[in-house]
């Protein structure tokens, strides 16, 4: 089971303080953040991709090629890779070349992103968002595991005789999650492909996601590649802990009530009520973390928005030694309790490699002539 | 026997109001029309309690226990009846958030009754300039009259331009259509809840993208 954080990388003014960090802060302070997620354990450091105000990840593999070089453990990802307006061609040979500089440490996380005007500053067409989700993978997919691609499509101009540089590491294509909060096609595609599916888990009620997990774990068996309990899950949610679960409650009300998406709605306690959102002590963190197993069954990856909202890098960065000291231990022995051992860890660039090469001894080397 | 389950919306905001007064004559006199052969449960929804879910549904893109239930009433019910107060030449703004939050296609083929009330007879026509066309584009089945209240309406009978039916006879009018349409429903013709979601088979969606 990984643990990791994810980020949206929004620049929001400190509602207490009234001030907006600037760009160069807010992009210093996501990095920072990514070397905390190292520091205290844990697995995964996800950011976002977003070509408007008010956010700043526009580039992730530059951000997160410069986290590789500054860690040496955490498995870098992104939440989402716009598969829709990114040309695949350069997501295969930025991704491929972040796999290099992190020796293996990257994943990807697909997504359709959730601003319509993205589109035509790409030049795309937001009415295509899911045919194109579909293309562009496949020619993604082509682009990795392919090294001379001839290729056409609808939504590019077609490729011929392409290889797309650096081939990945090792041959190995990083892992690709699909994200998604609504559109069954993607579970779909992710089940398809035998790929991980991500549901962001935040915002809206848990039922709404367990209808697309369900579905995707359906089809994950359906396309062979596995049981319904052996599909490879990811959860996001979202957190904010003091020792005192009431201390917890004061201290990030003010962010709550202001923040975009959250604010000027439902109260923060009724949000807490119909939603993942659990504000509270240690404990009451734990012991919601492992409802979601309960709600999607046995997964893989449990992300968690920590750095929302305008909360300064400081309360961030105690937040996350909080997380490590006192939650993350009590997540990692819970959440082993009980698990099948036919339920599969997340794969790796390793444990990817690993198996490759025990399916290649397990082939009889060709004689050669 | 599984009782009919007749739903009345009233977007009403005064208590009491006129609008939820129509809203019980309305649902009383479809009951008595349905009576008979099978039993008739009838729940009146006020808006007014729900406004608040409602804005917050707005904002956060879900809505809540108590609008959840509410919404659920109204999309499983056998017949609706829709009534709002007539503000500034249309539906209330709450009216018509209401029915922003339900699902678009979740009252498709559902049968209809709209009522409207007002200071003036002059805003009739709002029921068939705007009440009507928001659940046509439901594809719900609104039953040809509609039923206006102004002020003078209650306590009058009808006038020549209402056929000579007053209030009460309008609401009998309509109540009958809307029985009549419920009762001659097929079973079939209620919506099914699916648990899971419909799928194209990813083969298929690639195959629809083959240059």
């Amino acid at each position: 089971m990984q643990f990791g954080i994810f980020t949206v990388g929004d620049v929001t003014p400190d509602p207490t303080t009234s001030r907006t960090p600037s760009e160069n802060e807010r992009i210093k302070a996501m990095v920072a953040v990514a070397l905390k997620a190292e520091e205290i354990g844990l697995d995964v450091f996800a950011t976002g991709e977003h070509h408007n105000p008010p956010f700043v990840p526009s580039s992730p593999t530059t951000m997160l090629g410069y986290i590789a070089a500054r860690t040496e453990r955490i498995i870098l990802s992104t939440s989402t890779t716009l598969i829709t307006t990114n040309d695949p061609v350069k997501i295969a040979e930025d991704y491929a070349m972040l796999q290099h500089l992190a020796d293996g440490r990257v994943d990807l996380m697909m997504g359709r992103g959730n601003t319509g005007p993205v589109y035509p500053w790409f030049g795309q067409d937001i009415r295509q968002g899911i045919p194109l989700a579909i293309e562009n993978y496949a020619l993604l997919r082509e682009l990795w595991r392919k090294d001379v691609v001839n290729w056409e499509g609808r939504f590019r101009t077609p490729l011929q005789s392409f290889t797309s540089t650096p081939r990945p590491l090792d041959g190995i294509p990083p892992f690709v999650w699909h994200g998604s909060i609504r559109s069954p096609e993607i579970a779909e595609q992710a089940a398809y492909y035998g790929d991980g599916f991500f549901a962001n888990n935040i915002f809206w009620p848990k039922e709404h996601f367990i209808r697309l997990i369900t579905l995707y774990r359906q089809r994950y068996a359906h396309y062979g590649h596995g049981t319904s309990e052996q599909a490879i899950v990811g959860l996001g949610g979202h957190i904010f802990m003091r020792k005192n679960s009431q201390d917890a409650i004061r201290e990030f009300r003010p962010y709550f009530d202001n923040a975009p998406v959250y604010g000027h709605g439902p109260s923060l306690e009724e949000f807490m009520a119909e939603t993942p959102l659990t504000v509270g002590s240690p404990q009451q963190i734990i012991d919601k973390t492992l409802t979601f197993r309960d709600a999607f069954g046995h997964y893989q990856r449990q992300l968690f928005l920590m750095d929302h909202a305008g909360l300064p890098l400081k309360t961030v960065l105690e937040q996350l030694d909080i997380l490590g000291e006192e939650v993350l231990p009590v997540l990692r022995k819970e959440f082993a309790v009980g698990r099948p051992a036919t339920v599969p860890d997340a794969p790796t660039h390793a444990s990817l490699l690993a198996r490759r090469d025990a399916e290649a001894s397990a082939v009889p080397a060709p004689v050669l002539p | 026997m599984k009782p009919l389950n007749v739903v009345a919306v009233a977007a009403g905001l005064s208590k009491p109001s006129a609008t939820r007064l129509l809203a019980d004559r309305l649902a009383d006199a479809t009951r008595e029309r349905l009576g008979g052969e099978r039993p008739v449960e009838v729940h009146v929804i006020e808006l007014r309690d729900l406004a608040v879910d409602i804005a917050n549904t707005m904002v956060t893109g879900f809505p809540g226990a108590v609008l959840r239930a509410a919404i659920e009433k109204v999309t499983s019910a056998d017949a609706l009846i829709a009534v709002t107060p007539i503000f500034t030449a249309s539906y209330s703004g709450l009216f018509k958030s209401f029915f922003d939050v339900v699902d678009n296609t979740a009252l498709i083929g559902k049968p209809v009754l709209i009522a409207a009330t007002g200071g003036t007879a002059r805003h009739s026509l709002a029921l068939d300039h705007a009440l009507r066309p928001m659940f046509v584009y439901l594809r719900a089945l609104v039953v040809p009259t509609g039923v206006y209240a102004a002020s003078e309406d209650w306590g009058s009978g009808g006038d020549k331009h209402t056929d000579g039916l007053g209030l009460a006879e309008r609401i009998g009018r309509a109540a009958g259509e809307l029985a009549d349409l419920v009762l001659r429903r097929t079973p079939s013709a209620a919506a099914p809840a699916d648990a899971v979601e419909a799928v194209i088979p990813f083969a298929q969606q690639l195959a629809a993208l083959k240059p």
